[in-house]
């Protein structure tokens, strides 16, 4: 984990998915389809064994799977003979955010060659006076495993943090066949242990009796206890193994969306609540900006839109709320909206907005009024839009004719659709706009109680 | 009525906390905070204040689970619920739960301490959020009653609002204050009030299942 911050390569899958100003970017699945272009990495996230196949996977761009696939027939087809080659591609190929693989990693560690060598030579001395006592055939079987456990000693120095997990898990069976780990349920294991050495002896046994017989059940018989004992010996392990990947997965995904929240977060409250640091001083900018960030963030949470997305399908309320925005963000007056019922927008209901608009823009602009309501109503015969300010209001006898606004677009054309325009107004006590537009007979047909 | 109310805070951020008791201070009488469920029904039920102010949203299962858990033993408390992040069925369903009324966490301290002193003297508070809420959920239940599912409750008045609440809630809703809609509707505020409060029981005692379906609806949506 540590690496990713001392390291940022552009490659990496870590932390730094968020630029400098949050944004984050598409980038693993971009650069799946196209290869990254940067060196040869082994990609630890998404691996299975080494993390090699998905790191050549990455860096040529091609589907990961595709990749394992091939991996697998070539070992096959080479009759495991390609196996090294994919450790040893392990080795040498660094994991992505680090500078070295464990490799020259081994190669540099000179603590870690004085270790392997002085165990070599202690292993060789044991081995080698043991096979004094012996005819020969107990040292000449153990000198490759003095070497293998001298490499074993040098690789484990070397592997990162987490491939040393990986290995510890590798090993882990051994450990526990070999005595009953602590903290577990010690009983339990010993029966089963006792079990599967009793299926893998006795299977073993029938083989090997087999051979002198010509039966050809018993061998198969034999080859199944063998099998059912290993599973007995080693099937909590893979369980546990299968657990684990489950629970990282989970665990990725869970940690995916805490990104994607903090993103949001950031790119919207934080940077909200920056700008209101900064703009301390003018109260009316800071109840913009608060109002502004409230309402993105109701939309995000309540009607899952991202901020700034466009509303796909807008329907009648949720046009109404986009007056209320608009205005908002562009005379600084609150808007109180609040609408009743929903239905889908025709022509009518469009000009009925756009006269409600122009109303909601009149009184911001000219009432003087701290706040401005906005009552929307889908009743089943008609819908119905008030704009009401408490603000200085006027006289509607005395218009000049070049404040045209209120006449011509909201009365005209509410009027030419068919529906009514109803102005309150006196000097001093604010003004109500009342715009009511019937709908048409074949809008679902709601008894809508008294009215 | 007599003197300032005493009121509980319930409210899971100190912060907001101790903003409106530093706020309300001088206006009513705070007599004890708390931040979730179960220390809000320990201490109404040991100091039994005139008004508590609820959050409609608690870690601990909700402002509706601390009204439900006092209503029956202390029915002289009165709720009066405020959120800031208002999903209409959730603030319907603390509203049928029992509480008062509800203000939204924006109000300003002049109108929360008027709406405490209302709520402490028996009348409901209809912010103009809520009154369209619940022409909402009128309207939504009302609506389908041509369909075969429906049971009417036992008492059908319940089950609508009449034309004259109706005309008082739109009116809340585009910001009316209660004197305002007596003058725009010729009648005292006396009246305006009483109007308010039988729409709050028709909310908290119609058991017609659509408000339960209209709630529904709305989280699908």
């Amino acid at each position: 984990m540590m690496e990713s911050v001392e390291d940022p390569a552009p490659w990496h899958r870590g932390r730094d998915q968020f630029g400098p100003w949050g944004h984050r970017h598409r980038g693993p699945f971009w650069l799946r389809r196209r290869g990254h272009g940067g060196p040869l990495r082994r990609d630890p996230a998404e691996r299975l064994a080494g993390g090699v196949a998905s790191g050549v996977a990455a860096w040529k761009g091609l589907n990961v799977t595709t990749v394992r696939i091939a991996f697998v027939l070539i070992a096959l087809v080479s009759g495991g003979f390609a196996v090294p080659f994919y450790v040893a591609g392990w080795l040498l190929i660094p994991a992505a955010g680090e500078d070295s693989s464990i490799g020259s990693r081994a190669r540099s560690d000179s603590a870690g060659i004085a270790l392997a060598v002085g165990l070599a030579t202690l292993l060789a001395f044991v081995l080698f006076v043991g096979g004094v006592f012996n005819d020969g055939w107990f040292a000449g079987w153990a000198w490759p495993q003095t070497v293998t456990v001298a490499g074993l000693a040098l690789i484990w120095r070397n592997a990162s943090p987490d491939e040393q997990a990986t290995l510890r898990r590798l090993v882990e069976p051994l450990g526990a066949a070999g005595a009953g780990r602590a903290g577990r349920p010690g009983r339990r294991s010993a029966i089963r242990l006792t079990l599967a050495g009793l299926l893998v002896f006795g299977g073993a046994g029938w083989l090997f009796s087999a051979r002198a017989s010509v039966a050809l059940l018993r061998p198969l018989g034999g080859v199944v206890l063998v099998i059912a004992g290993i599973v007995l010996l080693l099937g909590p392990w893979w369980l546990r193994i299968a657990r684990d990947l489950v629970l990282e997965r989970q665990a990725k995904v869970r940690a995916e969306e805490r990104a994607d929240i903090s993103a949001q977060v950031h790119d919207s409250v934080l940077q909200t609540l920056a700008l209101i640091q900064r703009r301390a001083d003018d109260p009316q900018k800071v109840v913009w900006l608060a109002r502004m960030q409230e309402r993105e963030l109701r939309s995000w949470l309540f009607e899952g839109r991202a901020p700034g997305e466009a509303e796909a399908d807008i329907t009648f309320a949720a046009g109404v709320r986009q007056i209320q925005q608009d205005v908002e963000a562009r005379y600084g007056v609150p808007v109180e909206a609040v609408t009743v019922g929903d239905c889908e927008l025709d022509e009518n209901l469009n000009a009925l907005l756009a006269a409600a608009r122009e109303a909601t823009v009149n009184a911001a602009k000219w009432s003087g009024a701290g706040v401005i309501s906005l009552f929307a109503e889908v009743e089943p015969d008609s819908v119905s839009i008030v704009v009401r300010d408490r603000g200085k209001g006027f006289d509607p006898s005395s218009v000049p004719a070049d404040r045209k606004g209120l006449a011509e677009s909201v009365h005209g054309r509410m009027v030419r659709r068919g529906g009514t325009a109803d102005v309150v107004s006196a000097e001093g006590e604010g003004t109500k706009v009342t715009l009511r537009m019937a709908r048409p007979a074949a809008a679902p047909s709601r008894s809508g109680g008294a009215s | 009525m007599s003197g300032a109310p005493r009121v509980v805070l319930v409210d899971d951020h100190g912060l907001f906390r101790s903003g409106v008791r530093s706020e309300l201070g001088r206006q009513v009488e705070v007599i004890g905070e708390a931040d979730d469920v179960q220390p809000a029904i320990d201490l109404i039920g040991s100091v039994q204040p005139d008004v508590v102010l609820l959050d409609v949203h608690l870690p601990g299962g909700g402002g509706q689970a601390v009204i439900q858990a006092i209503k029956p033993l202390f029915p002289s408390v009165r709720f009066l619920a405020l959120s800031a992040s208002d999903a209409p069925e959730d603030v319907i369903a603390v509203i049928r739960a029992g509480a008062r009324g509800y203000v939204t966490k924006t109000i300003s301290t002049a109108e929360l301490a008027d709406a405490i002193r209302r709520v402490a003297a028996g009348d409901a508070v209809f912010s103009h959020r809520l009154a369209g809420f619940v022409l909402d959920a009128f309207a939504a239940s009302s609506g389908s009653s041509g369909s075969s599912d429906v049971k009417p409750s036992f008492d059908p008045e319940l089950d609508q609002l009449t034309s004259r609440e109706r005309e008082v809630l739109r009116l809340i809703a585009q910001g009316y204050t209660y004197k305002e809609i007596a003058r725009e509707l010729y009648i005292s505020v006396k009246t305006v009030e009483s109007h308010v409060s039988s729409v709050l029981r028709k909310l908290q005692l119609s058991s017609r299942h659509q408000l339960t379906r209209w709630a529904t609806e709305r989280r699908l949506a």
